[in-house]
């Protein structure tokens, strides 16, 4: 199987750009405990994962609850270690050891949660929770340099005035401001790479779009690498240059958000698009919900349908895709799939795209 | 009895506000809000949190406890002739006319709830009861309402509202944890239409869901209401998702009604400045990606509400009128009766400029993005 995209891995090479992290063939099962004669049993809760992330580039991670898609994110920001599958951080391997090692492996990357209001200990000011990283990763060791980058950090949030934010507590902030001490915490390691797992669906809707024009801003003006992680594929485009959709811990599709999502190829982005709210369906007579193409739900990762796992809610299922799953087809301009509908693979059918317009 | 939506009037809501009484002072959480709800519409009620959608909806119901208080206003509904099987009591039918929901007594009330109004709530697991199986939460409520009613049909009657909305019917005996979430959302529509009631009051039902269940869910919903003719009053603060599936939309902030419109209305163009920001807070699926920038600032504090109109501290479009003076709902222009909007841009004496266009606002909007610099893309 082709790990990386050939067409775009080549123009990022002519351009000079090296993926900061990737994560390769990543699998992750855990463990279930069964009844107590029963047999061990494991959740497949991501299947052969593949992803790179670029310096000055955001990559959206889209799918929806039980996709797998924080599982990712968490093997890459080594909150989980993979069953199986590499790590690499700037080309080397990353080794999957603990203590000093892994709080190296922190300093580069970092996590922003989806919950401000459970990530932030109510018991400690924001000062504290800026100042944990600055010591840890040993950017400030006097109190005056704490205080002096713990404003830093506030301003480069746009939490202004930073004098008066430094000392208050999580319950005194709104939603929006504790996301943003939540991201500052992330930028306090000086990471390289930023993994935000749903940062905006918790917060108000008129807020959402100040907290991702912040991470925007961050992304252009400091070079990070970053991995947005939604359900909603609307703010995937907005956000991201590069969009990966997932189905139950499988990656079906993935390429430049526009061509994803103007001309979405595999049946489940599809439906995914379909039933996104979006108003500019409303026709003249009214009629607005349109039918969706398949129904259901993810099934369970216990026991996962063989093949492609999206076969048995597919208005397209055929006989093979219940025996395995598709190898990777490339559709030119860095866009791909694993579905049998626009064949198997790169060397199988290009033909098969046109017969396959649904 | 199906019923299309018509310009009958169902439930008339006058003057209504809702303090919430607090030690460091008085919050007006719904202020001076009227409308009416047609017989078969679905009409949207969308804001920030904390605007007062919430609070409204269940002060109609009557579900508001201290510290809440209704101060004042009138909740009038219209019941409707209907046939009246197994036993139920119906106060539509003991009280000829209408009935002021507001001054219902608790007995009156037992019987009007869930009969004529009922309530579908945000978090279906915390709405059902986790020891009991669904089949004993619809019998439940049919057992208090229609106590005529035998154990057989009784059962017989919530295996016939499952299937309704979707569930198999050998879920009868299934507990909330062994459902997934869209199937509970669907026992909870079902518990909500036992009744067969005329208004279903919907507190963000859909919100906690995936977007393909959730795309499910609301399509039952409509077609629930094709067949059965009730009405839905639907809150939500996603306005994108009113804009597909309500019959109108209503817009509040800080308590009070800024817009009232149909949904093509609301959404081809919206007067009010706020309802087009809470609109283009979202980013759009198709056409020229923008770079965009929410609405500033947030929400007043309630106690202290900002003078003029409660929006100006945040607006773009704001003058000097709109700290002075308090806007009232009225239509935006002669020629659309329909459309209701609280905003000074549409008064010819405040604002002799003239009513903006869409355009006008979208530009107002797009300023402030380039003065917080955000860049196009």
């Amino acid at each position: 199987m082709n790990t990386v995209d050939y067409t775009a891995e080549v123009a990022r090479r002519d351009a000079g750009i090296q993926p900061v992290l990737e994560g390769i063939h990543l699998h992750k099962e855990f463990p279930v405990r069964g009844g107590l004669f029963g047999p061990q049993r494991t959740v497949k809760a991501v299947d052969d994962a593949t992803i790179a992330l670029y310096p000055g580039k955001a990559t959206a991670l889209v799918g929806e609850s039980g996709s797998g898609k924080t599982t990712v994110a968490r093997m890459m920001a080594r909150t989980y270690d993979p069953t199986s599958g590499t790590l690499r951080f700037r080309g080397e391997a990353v080794k999957l050891e603990h203590g000093a090692a892994l709080r190296a492996y922190r300093r580069h990357v970092q996590l922003v949660f989806q919950d401000p209001f459970s990530s932030l200990n109510p018991v400690h000011n924001v000062r504290y929770h800026l100042s944990r990283p600055l010591r840890i990763h040993g950017h400030a060791h006097t109190n005056a340099e704490v205080t002096e980058q713990v404003l830093a950090l506030l301003n480069r949030v746009s939490l202004s005035p930073a004098e008066q934010f430094i000392q208050k507590y999580p319950h005194q902030l709104s939603g929006g401001q504790r996301q943003r001490v939540a991201i500052a915490r992330a930028l306090a390691a000086r990471p390289e790479v930023l993994l935000a797992d749903e940062p905006v669906s918790m917060l108000d809707v008129s807020i959402r779009l100040d907290i991702l024009n912040l991470m925007l801003r961050l992304k252009d003006e400091e070079r990070l690498a970053l991995l947005f992680i939604t359900h909603d594929i609307a703010s995937a485009r907005y956000f991201a240059e590069e969009t990966l959709v997932m189905y139950a811990g499988q990656m079906v599709e993935g390429g430049p958000s526009e061509a994803v999502i103007q001309q979405p190829k595999h049946p489940y982005t599809q439906l995914l698009l379909s039933a996104a709210p979006d108003p500019d369906r409303i026709t003249a007579d009214g009629s607005g919900l349109a039918q969706l193409p398949a129904r259901g739900e993810i099934p369970s990762l216990i026991n996962p349908p063989g093949g492609c796992r999206f076969h048995p809610r597919c208005p397209h299922a055929m006989p093979v895709c219940k025996e395995r799953f598709p190898q990777r087809t490339h559709l030119g301009g860095g866009h791909w799939t694993h579905c049998f509908l626009y064949g198997d693979g790169d060397g199988a059918g290009a033909n098969g795209a046109t017969a396959a317009k649904v | 009895m199906a019923v299309v939506t018509g310009t009958e009037t169902l439930l008339e809501v006058r003057n209504i506000s809702v303090d919430y009484l607090a030690a460091n002072g008085t919050v007006h959480a719904v202020s001076d809000v009227s409308f009416t709800l047609r017989r078969g519409e679905v009409l949207g009620l969308a804001g920030e949190s904390g605007c007062g959608k919430s609070t409204l909806a269940y002060a109609i119901a009557r579900l508001l406890r201290p510290p809440a208080m209704i101060v004042g206003g009138e909740a009038i509904y219209y019941p409707h002739q209907r046939e009246n099987d197994d036993g139920e009591v119906r106060l539509a039918d003991m009280q000829k006319g209408p009935i002021d929901i507001l001054k219902l007594t608790p007995a009156q009330l037992r019987s009007f709830r869930w009969s004529e109004l009922s309530v579908v709530f945000q978090s279906a697991m915390n709405a059902l009861n986790p020891v009991m199986d669904i089949g004993t939460q619809i019998t439940d409520v049919l057992r208090a309402h229609r106590p005529t009613m035998g154990k057989d049909s009784r059962e017989r009657r919530a295996i016939e509202l499952l299937r309704t909305v979707g569930i198999a019917p050998d879920r009868l005996h299934s507990y909330p944890h062994e459902l997934s979430g869209g199937m509970r959302q669907r026992a909870m529509i079902a518990i909500a239409l036992a009744l067969s009631p005329e208004i279903i009051i919907m507190d963000e039902p859909t919100t906690a869901l995936d977007v393909v269940v959730q795309r499910e869910i609301l399509s039952e919903i409509l077609r629930l209401r094709e067949r059965f003719g009730f009405s839905v009053i639907f809150i939500t603060h996603d306005l994108s998702l009113l804009l597909e599936l309500a019959d109108r939309v209503l817009v509040m902030y800080a308590g009070r009604i800024v817009e009232m419109g149909s949904r093509r209305d609301m959404y081809l163009h919206p007067r009010h400045p706020y309802s087009y920001g809470l609109i283009h807070s979202f980013p759009s699926l198709h056409g020229p990606l923008r770079r965009m920038s929410g609405i500033p600032g947030s929400p007043p504090d309630l106690r202290a509400a900002p003078a003029g109109c409660a929006f100006h501290p945040r607006c773009p479009m704001a003058f000097a009128a709109c700290r002075r003076v308090f806007p009232v709902l009225q239509p935006a222009l002669a020629e659309n009766q329909e459309q209701l909007t609280a905003c000074h841009l549409y008064n010819a004496q405040l604002h002799p400029a003239g009513a903006p266009k869409t355009e006008d606002i979208a530009a107002s909007y797009e300023a402030l993005a380039a003065a917080q610099g955000v860049t196009k893309l």
